[in-house]
């Protein structure tokens, strides 16, 4: 195997990483805090990509800036599906819990596909065009822009969760949700505040991806599968164990588009993931599985 | 009880009359609704009764279906003896993810994704082995042969889904009635405690497992020859198993009747909406309404359909 090659799927495959880790993170932060496994997340992610598609097409903002109004919008969407929905059923049962947030996934994974057809749509981004050469390899402006941002994006989010009021009172119920409350957590307003942030984090990353990932409605899928998996290697709950998990996903799968055919690539990681429920359903940073 | 068995057969003698009285396209819609209920029934065994939620029942369909296709075009065997064999090869399938998921404890959540996972490697499989047919799937040359599962008359095909919905309906009530369909609602109401009991939990849900997935392969051959061709992302993929685990949860899971209720609301709607809003491009509104009925029954009727008109039942008599 040629060794450029190699090196090239490592350094890409890492770069791509950020944005796994960004889009893993949003979903353990609203598992770790509601014990809520997100299955819409991918749809999610996807209507951030559209909502970034809609800006650079119809308003010409670059994705690289429409992120925040992605993230925004998503904050919001995320709100109203808490309120309206989860927090309806966070005490019942898993079962019950599954089947609503596949519903939810269902009616946004449908509603983008009314709204924009089944066809894949790229954003074209400006800023982002050309390459810079470290040494023998190559990289796109696009997938540098991409990680620094997810990478800034990620910081922002631990330093809210550890320096403020509202993000320690969800670290706190993510440990334990009867202590917080008897700390005097408001715990309903934090549980929707996650849930915000968790949708926000998702949608900043379907923007950031969307001008180097093609997309369609049909995406969204396995975008879940795809951080479900980081989440279960780097530890339902664990913030950490996303971050690590999520760079670790993207350089194997990068790896095996370089070492195996790319339909071979999505066995990988499907195998990853049975074997990892088998053996280490805690992940690699987990401290109990559930 | 009389009455209700007489209301039964009174049902029963209906459906049978009714292609000869109804236009053809209300029998292809009523085919759809014993073939969904028929699946509905199949996953309620496990999923339901047991509530062992598997996302991944599709697999055994797409397996099934393989199975007897390809052995009817490779080495001429009669799919009616052919699905026997691709029940069993499903049922295989189904106790290796059984074994996985029960003996390595995972539960809600996780074994979700176990079952998801282990569907979509099949369809990756079938895509890409071009033995099986590989991306463009299989296709059945109509020959109207009745030894071959096939019919001219599109009746003989509603007698077989009605048959089919029946069977596994007396399959399941029997089920119920026995120690053994006790055993399945209790691990679903308390896997611990029934363990505790002395009840070989283990055995249990493998064998509801087995049932289930072997009935669901069964289906598979059904599938194929009333739609003579076998697409890897249709039959293997997961809009397929949400359309199998939909109906039992809008009916009520763990019923008797709820499959069948089920299907009796959601699969004229899916047709209908495939009918007349996927040639205008709506193709994916009936699902948006499947996500809209699912959340509506989580958090309004989370039994279901049928236990609620049964509880709406007893308050008027």
């Amino acid at each position: 195997m040629d060794p450029t090659l190699v090196g090239q799927g490592l350094l890409s495959g890492f770069l791509f990483g950020g944005v796994y880790s960004l889009m893993a993170v949003g979903l353990t932060l609203i598992f770790g805090v509601m014990r809520v496994v997100n299955f819409a997340h991918g749809d999610m992610m996807v209507w951030g990509m559209y909502l970034a598609w809609l800006l650079s097409v119809r308003a010409g903002i670059d994705p690289y800036l429409g992120f925040v109004v992605c993230a925004g919008a998503l904050f919001l969407l995320g709100l109203v599906i808490q309120r309206g929905f989860v927090e309806r059923i966070v005490d019942a049962p898993h079962e019950m819990q599954i089947l609503l947030m596949l519903g939810v996934a269902l009616v946004l994974e449908n509603a983008a596909l009314v709204a924009f057809g089944p066809d894949p749509a790229r954003v074209r981004s400006p800023l982002s065009q050309g390459t810079v050469w470290i040494g023998p390899l190559f990289v796109d402006v696009a997938r540098l822009l991409t990680f620094g941002l997810a990478m800034v994006l990620t910081a922002a989010l631990w330093l809210f969760l550890t320096r403020t009021e509202l993000g320690r009172s969800m670290r706190a119920a993510a440990d334990n949700p009867y202590g917080a409350r008897v700390i005097g957590a408001d715990v309903p307003r934090v549980y929707a505040a996650a849930f915000g942030v968790g949708a926000a984090c998702v949608g900043a990353a379907g923007a950031l991806v969307s001008p180097i990932l093609p997309f369609q409605p049909a995406s969204g899928l396995g975008l879940s599968v795809t951080s479900f998996n980081i989440v279960i290697i780097g530890g339902m709950g664990s913030l950490p164990g996303a971050f690590v998990g999520g760079i670790l996903v993207s350089v194997a799968e990068s790896m095996g588009a370089v070492f195996l055919s790319p339909s071979m690539k999505e066995l990988v990681s499907f195998g990853l993931l049975i074997a990892i429920l088998l053996f280490r359903p805690a992940g690699l940073f987990g401290r109990t599985a559930s | 009880m009389s009455l209700v068995k007489l209301l039964v057969l009174l049902a029963v003698a209906m459906l049978a009359a009714l292609p000869w009285v109804v236009g053809s396209y209300l029998v292809t819609v009523m085919i759809f609704i014993f073939f969904y209920a028929y699946l509905g029934q199949a996953w309620n065994i496990v999923g339901g009764y047991a509530g062992q939620l598997s996302a991944g029942h599709a697999a055994f369909v797409g397996i099934g279906g393989y199975a007897s296709a390809l052995l009817s075009m490779r080495l001429g065997l009669s799919p009616w003896i052919g699905m026997w064999i691709g029940g069993v090869l499903a049922a295989a399938l189904g106790a290796v993810i059984g074994y996985l998921g029960f003996r390595f404890g995972l539960r809600g959540f996780y074994f979700v994704l176990l079952t998801v996972a282990f569907a979509e490697i099949c369809r990756v499989i079938a895509l890409n082995v071009d033995a099986v047919g590989g991306a463009l799937g299989l296709y059945i040359t109509f020959t109207g042969n009745p030894r071959q599962f096939q019919f001219q008359d599109n009746r003989a095909y509603y007698y077989v889904a009605l048959v089919l919905m029946l069977a596994a309906t007396a399959v399941v009530r029997e089920i119920e009635r026995r120690r053994f369909g006790a055993y399945l609602t209790a691990i679903r109401q308390d896997e611990s405690a029934c363990e505790a009991l002395g009840v070989d939990t283990l055995r249990v849900k493998m064998l509801a497992m087995i049932l289930s997935s072997f009935l669901t392969g069964l289906g598979g051959t059904f599938y194929a020859y009333y739609l003579f061709s076998l697409q890897p992302n249709a039959v293997f993929g997961i809009p397929l198993s949400v359309e199998i685990v939909i109906r039992p949860i809008v009916g009520g899971a763990g019923t008797v009747m709820g499959p069948l209720l089920g299907s009796f609301i959601l699969s004229p709607l899916a047709e209908l909406s495939r009918t007349y809003l996927a040639q205008s491009g709506w193709t994916g509104v009936h699902l948006i309404v499947y996500g809209l009925l699912l959340i509506a029954v989580v958090l309004f009727l989370p039994q279901g359909a049928y236990p609620a008109l049964r509880r709406l039942a007893r308050r008027r008599a």
